[in-house]
């Protein structure tokens, strides 16, 4: 069990108001992720569901128990730290088997769990070494080890791939979404990471200045963002933003289309603008289009075989279902 | 670019420093060494080469040796023990977030800069004075017999003195260490479900270990040499003479040169023999 209620939590640091009232609910065996740019509080919300913080007001039920004011071991989440937060001084074993032995549990338990976590892990031919003696990777793994054998009601991740190289951070996002997909346990997962997000998450809480800016799931965001800070921060390279005339033609003050969206032409098109810069991937290019009269770039999406250059003067069309249309307080209009 | 020609140069520009060190520290102790060998007693007139071991055997022979390498021992011993218990104690209080943190920090830090003759004038006076001392008073106003410091417990009272000096140092080096331990560690042993007590020994005092090192094997350095102390309160007397203090004798009183000479090579020799014993036995927590 792993249902995690949040109601009218609010946290201030003195005068500083970090979290406004804030109500969530997480039910039993999700995956859900809080994003958010640095600083929106994600950590913070994270730290106060661990019992890290103390809530400043409101309530936090785990299962259904009031567990505003019990201290962090009392509320059975573990936490994978950003700096792993492994103790340098332990060998991999002693650092799995610190919370059952803090626990008192009986040395035979103590074995078969952390033999069986090092399985998962792939981590059993280290279990003597010390945690320097280890890469990035195994570091996270011994991290995510020490949190699986106590067998909590839910897992808290603290932006746990942000100290990984980018080869590794997409390995050890499968690792930890396989490893969901096994246990089945709630876990609540935070990054700055948009794409870390939108692949891993049942459920994605998008975070502003400690406001809740919408929750659903990935594709929900993806298709229907409730605002116009939602819709620019999910999805990558971000949406295009268009004000003045060309929204108001569409009858809102801002239109946003995706750069995948766009229709890119030679000859013709419903806009048009000049190539500044394009990244080439392989599969797609992107090509950031000035000169268009609209906004100040564009960014558009093509096929790998587009070869369009430096200054040319090319044509995009929006698909008309793919306009997300925002009024002027910035919300969506359907 | 190290080529040989710049590290020809470097070897040129460093010698001069080189050279006064190596004069600093190697015409003492050559000088003390060839003493030891001869019988030096400048007041009789007396300077005799070449007497061999003599006076190593009569320095080692005499009764008050074992005494005052004994007596040596347990101020060293005491006296760590009181600086880094009671560092870590400090460090530890140091590292909370209180008002006028660093007013605080400071006056804990003031010892440290009080010469060993002066603190020592002022324990001695000031505070451990059977008649006018605050101690005395301390223990009258809780009407008990006021204790006379100096005379009843004169080594512990050399110890209280020392580690009263030594403490803001310990203080100091723990601090730092602990306030670069990791506080995402101490949290994570919070999730863990340890509390303050084996959050302590599981975490800090191992994070602490490498600190604890360094201030034993300093503080053992000038520990060792320990002088000013004793000579201002007991004059050596009542079973308070160190090694140190019996060589000063040796030489200021007995008028002996070769004599204490000799016990001076002998402390340079045992004094090793602990740093060598020390590093053997905490100096592997410097080798992670």
């Amino acid at each position: 069990m792993g249902r995690i209620a949040l109601r009218n939590v609010t946290k201030a640091f003195g005068d500083v108001v970090v979290i406004p009232p804030l109500d969530l609910e997480i039910e039993d065996g999700e995956f859900v992720v809080f994003v958010g740019p640095s600083g929106c509080g994600k950590s913070t919300l994270l730290r106060l569901i661990a019992g890290l913080e103390d809530v400043s007001g409101g309530q936090i039920t785990i299962d259904g128990e009031d567990a505003t004011g019990s201290p962090p071991a009392k509320r059975g989440l573990a936490m994978v730290f950003q700096s792993y937060a492994l103790y340098p001084h332990m060998s991999v074993r002693r650092n799995i088997t610190f919370p059952l032995r803090m626990a008192g549990m009986d040395k035979a338990e103590q074995k078969r769990r952390v033999e069986a976590a090092a399985d998962v892990l792939n981590l059993t031919d280290y279990l003597d070494r010390r945690p320097g003696q280890l890469s990035g990777g195994q570091r996270q793994r011994v991290a995510i080890g020490r949190a699986i054998v106590r067998e909590p009601t839910a897992f808290l991740f603290d932006e746990p791939l942000s100290n990984l190289d980018a080869a590794l951070r997409v390995g050890m996002r499968l690792e930890i979404s396989e490893l969901h997909e096994r246990l089945k346990t709630t876990m609540i997962y935070v990054t700055h990471d948009q794409v870390e997000a939108m692949t891993m998450a049942d459920k994605i809480v998008v975070l502003q200045a400690g406001r809740i800016e919408q929750v659903g799931s990935p594709l929900e965001l993806y298709r229907t963002p409730r605002n116009q800070f939602v819709a620019g921060f999910i999805g990558s390279p971000k949406m295009n933003f268009i004000t003045g005339e060309e929204a108001a033609r569409h009858g809102a003050a801002t239109i946003g289309v995706r750069p995948e969206h766009l229709d890119v032409s030679e000859t013709e098109g419903e806009w048009s603008g000049v190539v500044g810069v394009s990244e080439h991937l392989g599969s797609d290019t992107f090509f950031h289009v000035h000169d268009t009269g609209l906004a100040e770039t564009i960014t558009v999406r093509a096929s790998g075989e587009v070869g369009f250059r430096h200054g040319d003067r090319i044509h995009m069309t929006p698909r008309p279902d793919q306009v997300h249309r925002f009024g002027p307080d910035g919300l969506r209009i359907e | 670019m190290a080529t040989r020609h710049s590290r020809g140069i470097a070897r040129i520009m460093i010698t001069p420093a080189v050279i006064v060190l190596l004069g600093w520290m190697l015409v003492p102790l050559v000088m003390t060494l060839w003493f030891s060998f001869h019988d030096y007693r400048p007041q009789r007139g007396i300077y005799e080469c070449c007497v061999g071991f003599e006076n190593y055997a009569r320095f080692l022979g005499s009764s008050s040796f074992l005494k005052a390498v004994f007596t040596t021992l347990i101020m060293l011993g005491g006296s760590l023990g009181i600086t880094v218990i009671g560092g870590i104690f400090l460090a530890i209080l140091l590292n909370q977030p209180i008002w006028g943190q660093g007013i605080v920090r400071v006056l804990v830090i003031a010892p440290f800069f009080v010469m060993p003759t002066v603190s020592a004038l002022v324990w001695k006076n000031m505070m451990m004075d059977p008649v006018n001392g605050i101690l005395a008073h301390v223990w009258a106003a809780f009407g008990a017999e006021p204790v006379s410091w100096l005379t009843d417990v004169p080594l512990f009272s050399i110890i209280m003195i020392v580690s009263w000096q030594w403490l803001p140092f310990a203080t100091l080096i723990l601090l730092t260490a602990i306030q670069s331990l990791d506080s995402e560690q101490l949290e994570a042993a919070e999730m863990d479900g340890a509390g303050p007590v084996p959050r302590f020994v599981s975490i800090i005092l191992p994070h602490l270990a490498r600190a604890i090192t360094v201030v034993i094997l300093i503080e053992t350095i000038f520990l060792l040499s320990i002088f000013a102390e004793i000579f201002v309160t007991t004059q050596g007397g009542l079973g308070t003479k160190t090694l140190t203090y019996l060589i000063y004798e040796r030489v200021m009183e007995s008028q002996n040169v070769g004599l204490g000479s000799a016990g001076g090579i002998l402390a340079v020799i045992l004094a090793n023999i602990i740093a060598i014993f020390l590093m053997r036995i905490v100096g592997k927590n410097l080798d992670r």
